[in-house]
């Protein structure tokens, strides 16, 4: 616990050592603005909720989580830092648990900052204030399942454009397999049970039940056990290949 | 103590270190020598437990590298070629964190940290970020890392590599205060260092090993007295056979 906290610090901070950090905030809320205003008519649909705004997450995470996550192990394996760090009385899964909490905190500050939106609706209207907050812990435990991919991948190379690549690929299997069209096309042939596995595979579908206002045990347990299982396959691809 | 029983590593069909066996006991200083490709920097992470050997064991202090890794780099410090750190943090930040991984806390943490950073002469670029400092002011940045938490045990490689003879002199003379009751390994390509230092000295190449004598046994060893002379002998005679 002591060698996960101080390896969350490390790396948390070093977010904030490069203006990087500051351009990602940046970018990220100006998009996550932009898409609510432009696209999904957040004036003029004349309701007073955030649901404009979260239903743009997926896919501003889609391509902005995996620019957080390329870095986390594929730098130290550039650097060699690597060694330094798993040569020091710390184990593997210390410091996966470790980079991935920062990062996730990280993404956690940009979402956090984005709370202007939230303020401005209700200036505008009244809004149902306990829906929106079940909307942002599902764009965030969302947002946890990109990065847990995305950690993972980047263990498996020392190329920050490859594992964004991959990590795109991916996170949009894991969004696409929820969509509605995808859902259709396949219930054309594959039984039922099927096509239900399939949605429920998906952040999609899970995000959108969070984000309807209903925090179901069963979504924080799908988050839940996708950071888990992919925080597992990290670590794995560490010990296996720490050294290449 | 460190314990290495039939040492091997392989990558795919190279055999980067071979059948290595051998013992260090405190108050030796260790020059591990050998040409370039040698497999000293390979040898040097399976004791460290960075690689996972291939066949064979390593024991540091008593603690199995592979079964209790944590007890084992508990008591090793190392600085790994090239010393690789963290370079968009200040010096500072970088041992407060190595000191928290350590476990050092209160009043000897402060002493540990200032007795690296005075050792070191680390002072005047506490502030600045690792990734602008010079090649060897990273290379003692990286030692004062190694040393911080005053370990049993200290695997160094290459560790005066890129320093000035100001500080070669320097880390030469550390590294004699400390020779005590400590063990050092170090790999070096500056024989005049093994002489300087080591009190004993192991000559691989090709992963296998070739020679392990005092430096002044091995320097007899040849009709010129000089180490370089019975290093070439040692290392271009295996290749010839
Ligand atoms: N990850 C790897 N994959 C394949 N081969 C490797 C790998 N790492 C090292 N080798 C090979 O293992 C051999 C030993 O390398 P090592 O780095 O241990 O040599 P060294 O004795 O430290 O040399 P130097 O004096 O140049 O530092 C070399 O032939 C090297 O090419
Ligand atoms: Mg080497």
């Amino acid at each position: 616990m002591h060698n996960v906290k101080s390896i969350f610090r490390r790396e948390f901070s070093s977010y904030f050592a490069t203006p990087l950090a500051l351009v990602f905030i940046v970018f990220f809320l100006v998009l996550a603005a932009a898409f609510a205003f432009q696209f999904g008519n957040f004036y003029e649909r004349g309701q007073a909720d955030l649901a404009p705004f979260f239903s743009f997450h997926p896919w501003l995470y889609l391509f902005l989580i995996p620019a957080i996550s390329m870095r986390l192990w594929a730098e130290e394996r550039k650097s060699g830092s690597i060694e330094l760090l798993m040569t020091l009385p710390v184990t593997t899964w210390q410091a996966v648990i470790g980079k991935f909490l920062a990062a996730w905190a990280f993404a956690g500050v940009a979402l956090a900052l984005t709370f202007p939106m939230w303020i401005t609706v209700n200036y505008l209207g009244d809004p149902d204030n306990g829906a929106i907050l079940a909307a942002y812990i599902g764009s965030w435990l969302m947002a946890g399942g990109f990065l847990a991919i995305g950690a993972c991948l980047s263990a498996a190379t020392r190329n920050q454009v490859i594992a964004f690549i991959f990590t795109v690929v991916i996170c949009f299997g894991f969004l696409f397999s929820g969509f509605p069209i995808v859902l259709d096309m396949v219930s054309g042939w594959a039984p039922r049970v099927l096509v239900d596995a399939l949605a429920s595979l998906s952040f999609y579908t899970h995000f959108q039940a969070i984000s309807k206002g209903v925090i179901d045990l069963r979504d924080l347990l799908y988050f839940g056990t996708v950071i888990g299982v992919w925080l597992a396959a990290n670590s794995i691809v560490l010990d296996m290949k720490k050294a290449d | 103590m460190i314990e290495i029983r039939n040492l091997t590593k392989r990558y795919g069909a190279l055999t980067a270190v071979n059948d290595i066996s051998f013992t260090v006991t405190p108050g030796q200083v260790l020059g591990f020598l050998g040409p370039n490709g040698a497999g000293k920097s390979t040898t040097m992470k399976m004791i460290t437990g960075f690689l996972a050997p291939s066949s064979g064991s390593v024991t540091v202090c008593g603690h199995d590298v592979e079964s209790d890794p944590l007890a084992a780099k508990a008591c090793m410090g190392y600085l790994p070629e090239g010393a690789p750190s963290y370079g968009e943090m200040t010096v500072r930040s970088f041992l407060e964190f190595i000191a928290d991984i350590r476990g050092l806390s209160g009043e000897r943490r402060r002493a540990r940290l200032d007795d690296v950073i005075a050792r070191l002469q680390l002072e005047s670029v506490l502030e600045q970020m690792i990734e602008t400092l010079s090649k060897g002011f990273k290379r003692r940045v990286g030692l004062a890392q190694a040393l911080l938490h005053d370990p049993q045990v200290l695997i160094l490689d290459e560790p005066t590599d890129g320093l000035d003879p100001n500080q070669k002199h320097q880390v030469r003379t550390l590294i004699n205060d400390m020779s005590k009751d400590k063990i050092i390994v170090i790999s070096t390509h500056i024989l005049e260092e093994v002489d300087a230092v080591c009190n004993r000295a192991i000559i691989i190449a090709g992963g296998r090993l070739l020679a392990d004598a005092t430096p002044k046994e091995l320097a007899a060893r040849a009709p010129t007295g000089r180490l370089d002379d019975v290093f070439r002998q040692i290392t271009t005679g295996q290749k010839a056979a």
